[in-house]
């Protein structure tokens, strides 16, 4: 496998943005241009644009694209109507998780399935392996740029750029629009920060012109290139999970608190382990806590019980730079998973305390 | 005090390595004024870190060895270990850094300043001039 580091179309404006890069899932992508907690702030407050160009697109076609999807998707995307988005996962056959992903619905027989960079090779095999039934597949991934404009005030920043009516879009739903004099530009209302906002999937040839002019429609609401460093913080006080590190090709869907996005209305990969697994109830779940005194957790780090015994891990922490205090989210045993628990997170030689909260881990 | 070191093409244009300071392989510098050693981290170091939210040291009084840890830089998004560049007691902190964490940012060298040290003994052989340190962040 070559292991050269890709660039997204926009690498050249993040280099003279003064963006701090680093290889990530095998782009040289842009972790920070100035300060990550002001970044944070920014789309909290105000509007923020990211390049996440890295995240992979599939498109899936044909009379047989539904039966895949429905086969290799925790998720029943029989439910979508053409316009709608969903959230899913691919479920592996041993009880963990191939990837999770969105799933749009762009026609009757047509999706894309939008899935992270670093599993781009991994998903392609896997569901061309279980395309048994012959669905038209199609990977879209180094033609397509995507943009994440997220805040408070990202639809007045868009809505300066495109004749489609933005109001009109619902959470979790998209429509095909010309923006910044760009066609069948998609315009979905997703994100991954809990701020409100867009995400546009553009052509590479116009993802600069697009760039811009967001940049520029949105300077009077304050809007900032936004980093890697603080999508991560947003999406953490949000309790979303990133794969790799909150779940991965071990921890079940259940484990992981995504029961919502599996559903046993239809049969996929595994469903009947996972079946199973839900009626018997698992022996841990990934939950969210906020520390109770000053300290950051971090991957990895042990969570104990009040008696000191280790009773899970960490497996993303920060510094929540709304809050201004640790957070995490890490696997318990069940029993210590209820909202309002005490545990222990061992940073270093001293054991904080910490209290299991419900998510998402920022309040309205 | 970071293990890997990444180097943005600009990152290290412009950046600033005191002529009057020794500077360590940990990206930490040194200020010498008879058998006291005031110690930070450089500018650069603060950039690849991004904001400093703690700055731990519970090593105060302690007499420790170049090369230990004495203590931690939390940012946002990494924690690195603090190394003593030299032998030595650890006599003062910077007490203002327990209220204003980002004066590490602001001004490395000046109020960001992080602990002093009772010299003790040699000083190493490793430390290196501003032009030495610059070569090895990549400024040329």
């Amino acid at each position: 496998m070559q292991e050269e580091v890709k660039k997204t179309a926009l690498y050249q404006t993040h280099v003279s943005l003064g963006a701090k890069l680093i290889p990530f899932a095998g782009y040289e992508m842009p972790v920070r241009y100035s300060s990550d907690i002001e970044e944070h702030k920014c789309v909290r407050e105000k509007v923020g644009i990211f390049d996440v160009s890295h995240m992979g697109e599939f498109l899936i076609n044909g009379p047989k694209a539904e039966s895949l999807i429905q086969k290799v998707s925790s998720n029943d995307a029989s439910k979508l109507t053409i316009g709608q988005a969903q959230y899913s996962c691919l479920p592996n056959e041993k009880g963990g998780i191939v990837d999770d992903l969105l799933v749009y619905k762009m026609a009757d027989q047509a999706f894309m399935l939008v899935v992270n960079a670093s599993n781009i090779e991994k998903d392609w095999n896997w569901i061309s392996k279980h395309n048994e039934m012959g669905a038209e597949m199609k990977d879209l991934s180094d033609q397509t740029s995507l943009f994440a404009i997220q805040g408070p005030k990202a639809e007045d920043t868009l809505q300066a750029l495109t004749e489609t009516d933005l109001s009109e879009i619902p959470f979790y739903h998209f429509k095909l629009g010309e923006l910044a004099g760009v066609q069948n530009v998609i315009i979905s209302a997703t994100g991954y920060t809990g701020a409100g906002g867009f995400e546009l999937y553009v052509p590479n040839p116009e993802a600069k012109k697009v760039w811009e002019a967001v940049l520029e429609a949105g300077k009077a609401h304050g809007i900032q290139p936004i980093g890697l460093g603080a999508r991560d913080t947003l999406r953490l006080e949000m309790g979303y999970c990133l794969y790799g590190n909150d779940i991965d090709d071990q921890t079940s869907p259940l484990e992981a608190g995504l029961g919502w996005i599996t559903k046993f209305t239809k049969p996929f990969i595994n469903h009947e382990n996972l079946k199973a697994q839900k009626e018997k109830g698992v022996d841990k779940k990934l939950v969210g806590f906020i520390l109770q005194e000053k300290g950051i957790p971090r991957a990895g780090y042990p969570i104990h019980n009040l008696e000191g015994n280790q009773i899970g891990s960490v497996t993303s922490g920060s510094l929540s730079p709304s809050m201004g205090i640790g957070i995490g989210l890490g696997y318990v045993a069940t029993e210590y998973a209820k909202p309002g628990t005490r545990i222990g997170i061992s940073v270093r030689k001293k054991v904080l305390e910490a209290k299991v909260e419900k998510l998402p881990l920022l309040k309205k | 005090m970071l293990k890997a070191v990444n180097f943005g093409l600009l990152t290290t244009l412009f950046m600033n390595f005191p002529k009057e300071l020794k500077y360590t392989k940990d990206h930490e510098w040194v200020k010498i004024e008879g058998d006291i050693a005031t110690i930070g981290i450089t500018e650069f170091a603060q950039k690849e870190l991004g904001d400093i939210v703690y700055v731990e040291v519970e090593t105060l009084g302690e007499e420790l060895e170049s090369g230990e840890v004495f203590g931690t830089v939390e940012a946002v998004k990494t924690v690195s270990d603090l190394f003593m560049p030299l032998s030595g007691e650890v006599s003062e902190l910077n007490e203002e850094l327990e209220q204003a964490p980002e004066l590490v940012n602001e001004d490395p060298y000046g109020e960001g300043w992080m602990i002093k040290i009772k010299i003790n003994g040699e000083l190493p052989g490793d430390l290196m001039d501003s032009e030495a340190y610059g070569e090895l962040v990549g400024v040329s």
